[in-house]
């Protein structure tokens, strides 16, 4: 090999990697900028909420009605309320319900029977179905037909309650499962019955996992707009529930009301009933985080 | 010590057995109530497609599907002449919207991923994860809000000069997009956390890049997962009702031009469908049709995403 040939070599060893480095810089180029997009989507999203929607958060907008014609003295006070018991009356039906079924499928259910299989990939399409299929389901089914309630609180409450209830029972599942086996053996060796070794050992032990995943599935129904819509939940109400059997609105659906109004600053309190919303979540993702770090245990 | 009589054993015996009973009568009724908790998921699944197909049936009885399901005009509020049940104009809607969005989940999710994955320093992952996970637990309400009053005007108009409509495509399906970006970013990078470290390090010890080990090694195992979570993406903008129903319009229309109004199913549905629908009329069973087609649609979605996952998996030790 002459040294010519070995400069040419290595010259040519050099631009290789000079390319490669150019294509690493350029893909990192491509990757911060994917990342930057993603996170300045989220700036103008809270962004333009927050211009918008800050100007209109005061005291009267918590206690005051929806109007129609005036929105100096509109506020939101129906649908805060309306949110709040949604979410009340989906915790007590979803948390037993959601739980059992967990338990059944991991502590009960025999998994090479063909029925406890049905029933697994039957909860894992049940969380893809779209929630506005809930909300058909809801009408035809809770609203009209079988229970035939109207469009009424409960009404609201149960078709969010099914609309979860696959996600809790997931979530559910997942912590259930992560209770190291040892601690059931142990249990069951020192004469506990099944229930007792489920109820006073394993749920205990996997309480961290469910009370986070119910919450977060909790927080997912409360920001849901389509199924309350179809199943008709009321627009702009100036009184707030005063039972199960009452109408009812919800914050998602006064802020679509809101952004059909012909009036600009009727739009800028759905910004304004965004930020309410907003904190809500907020609120209940906090208290997810705390509860987990209390109870969380490792194995 | 008393010696024990044959009496007393006896009694004592047959309360031992009683209690078992009760016990085991106890337990057994603790599991029928887990059973019955179980089959209501069931019961849910069975009401969907009851209702769904039952209206549906009755809607065929009048419309034939052949019409429904070829036919280009979807004017189902209209009277006489005027009304018409072609489908097609809301399932272009949906898919096309939904490739818009694509167009930009798929490139933002799919690099985000990588670099979380790959490239981030624990750190960095750390500060980047919430903010994905805030963005996929916003109301999908304030994206509708967003789109309308933020993307439509300012960036689209404002920024880049494009005619667009109040309601439009174009600002719905970007919308869309972001909204997905989330859900794709977090599925695929468990995907390619989940390929094992030995597989990285064998091609550094052949002297592969990072830019090389990212794209040529990790990605391509973990594509079944990636694949997966593309579809689980397209699913959700498939099945995301507001933002197009605030956004993007009511007006059902299979034009290419995304400046213009769109209507896909699940928002025919959302601005149909309300508490005060007259029952048993053609009206009232479109929204069944509507909402079946869709229901299939996204349960094909999902049978294709679970197909990939299980056809294409590799299994590492």
């Amino acid at each position: 090999m002459t040294g010519a040939q070995i400069a040419a070599n290595a010259l040519e060893g050099i631009r290789h990697g000079e390319r490669k480095r150019l294509a690493a810089q350029l893909f990192n180029g491509f990757m911060y900028g994917a990342i930057g997009l993603a996170f300045l989507a989220l700036v103008a999203l809270i962004g333009q909420t927050a211009v918008k929607g800050l100007p209109g958060l005061s005291l009267q907008f918590f206690t005051n009605f929806p109007s129609r014609i005036n929105p100096s003295t509109s506020g939101a006070q129906s649908a805060i309320v309306g949110t709040v018991y949604l979410t009340l009356l989906t915790a007590v039906f979803v948390i037993p319900v959601g739980i059992a079924t967990a338990l059944y499928l991991e502590e009960y259910a025999d998994k090479t029977r063909w029925w406890n299989r049905l029933i697994e990939v039957n909860i894992q399409n049940l969380a893809a179905v779209p929630s506005v299929v809930y909300g058909i389901l809801g009408l035809a089914f809770i609203v009209r037909g079988p229970l035939g309630i109207g469009p009424v609180l409960l009404a609201g409450g149960l078709t969010l309650g099914l609309l979860v209830l696959p996600v809790v029972i997931i979530v559910a599942r997942e912590s259930i499962r992560a209770v190291p086996p040892s601690i059931r053996d142990g249990a069951l060796a020192l004469g506990a019955t099944k229930w007792q070794t489920v109820s006073r050992q394993v749920l205990p032990s996997a309480r961290a996992g469910i009370v986070t995943g119910v919450i977060l599935s909790l927080s997912r129904a409360i920001g849901e707009t389509a199924p309350l819509l179809v199943i008709g939940a009321a627009s702009s109400p100036r009184f707030n529930p005063s039972g199960l059997n009452d109408a009812f609105t919800a914050l998602p659906i006064q802020i679509f009301t809101w952004t059909q109004d012909p009036n600009p600053q009727f739009v800028d309190q759905a910004a304004t009933a965004s930020i309410v919303l907003l904190l809500i979540l907020l609120g209940m993702n906090g208290i997810a985080i705390v509860l987990r770090n209390r109870y969380e245990q490792r194995w | 010590m008393t010696p024990v009589t044959s009496t007393e054993r006896e009694r004592v015996r047959t309360d031992l057995v009683r209690a078992r009973s009760a016990r085991s009568a106890r337990e057994g009724l603790i599991k029928g109530i887990l059973v019955l908790a179980a089959l209501l998921s069931i019961a849910t699944t069975t009401a969907i497609v009851f209702t769904l197909l039952q209206q549906t049936l009755s809607f065929f009885g009048t419309v034939s599907p052949w019409d429904y399901f070829t036919g280009t005009k979807w004017t189902p509020l209209l009277a006489g002449d005027q009304q018409s049940f072609g489908v097609l104009p809301l399932l272009w809607g949906t898919f096309y919207l939904t490739g818009i969005g694509l167009l930009v989940a798929i490139p933002c999710g799919l690099l985000a991923a990588i670099y979380l994955s790959e490239f981030a320093k624990p750190r960095v992952r750390k500060a980047v994860k919430p903010i994905l996970e805030l963005l996929a637990g916003m109301p999908t309400i304030i994206f509708g809000y967003f789109a309308l009053t933020f993307v439509t005007p300012t960036i689209l108009r404002g920024l880049f000069g494009i005619p667009v409509n109040q309601f439009n495509g174009l600002s719905a399906g970007l919308v869309l997009g972001i909204l997905v970006i989330p859900t794709i970013a977090s599925v695929s990078e468990d995907a390619m956390r989940s390929v094992p470290s030995s597989l990285r390090e064998g091609a550094y010890g052949l002297g592969a890049g990072r830019l090389q080990v990212a794209l040529r090694v990790v990605f391509p195992a973990a594509l079944s997962g990636i694949v997966a979570a593309l579809i689980l993406g397209a699913s959700r903008a498939v099945g995301e009702t507001v933002i197009i129903l605030i956004a993007g319009g009511q007006e059902p229309s299979m034009t290419l031009n995304p400046t213009q109004s769109f209507q896909s199913m699940a928002s025919f549905i959302a601005a149909t469908a309300r508490g005060d629908i007259p029952q048993n009329t053609l009206k009232y069973e479109t929204i069944f049709v509507v909402g079946f087609t869709l229901f299939c649609v996204t349960l094909l979605l999902n049978g294709i995403s679970a197909k990939v996952v299980g056809r294409f998996r590799q299994v590492y030790e």
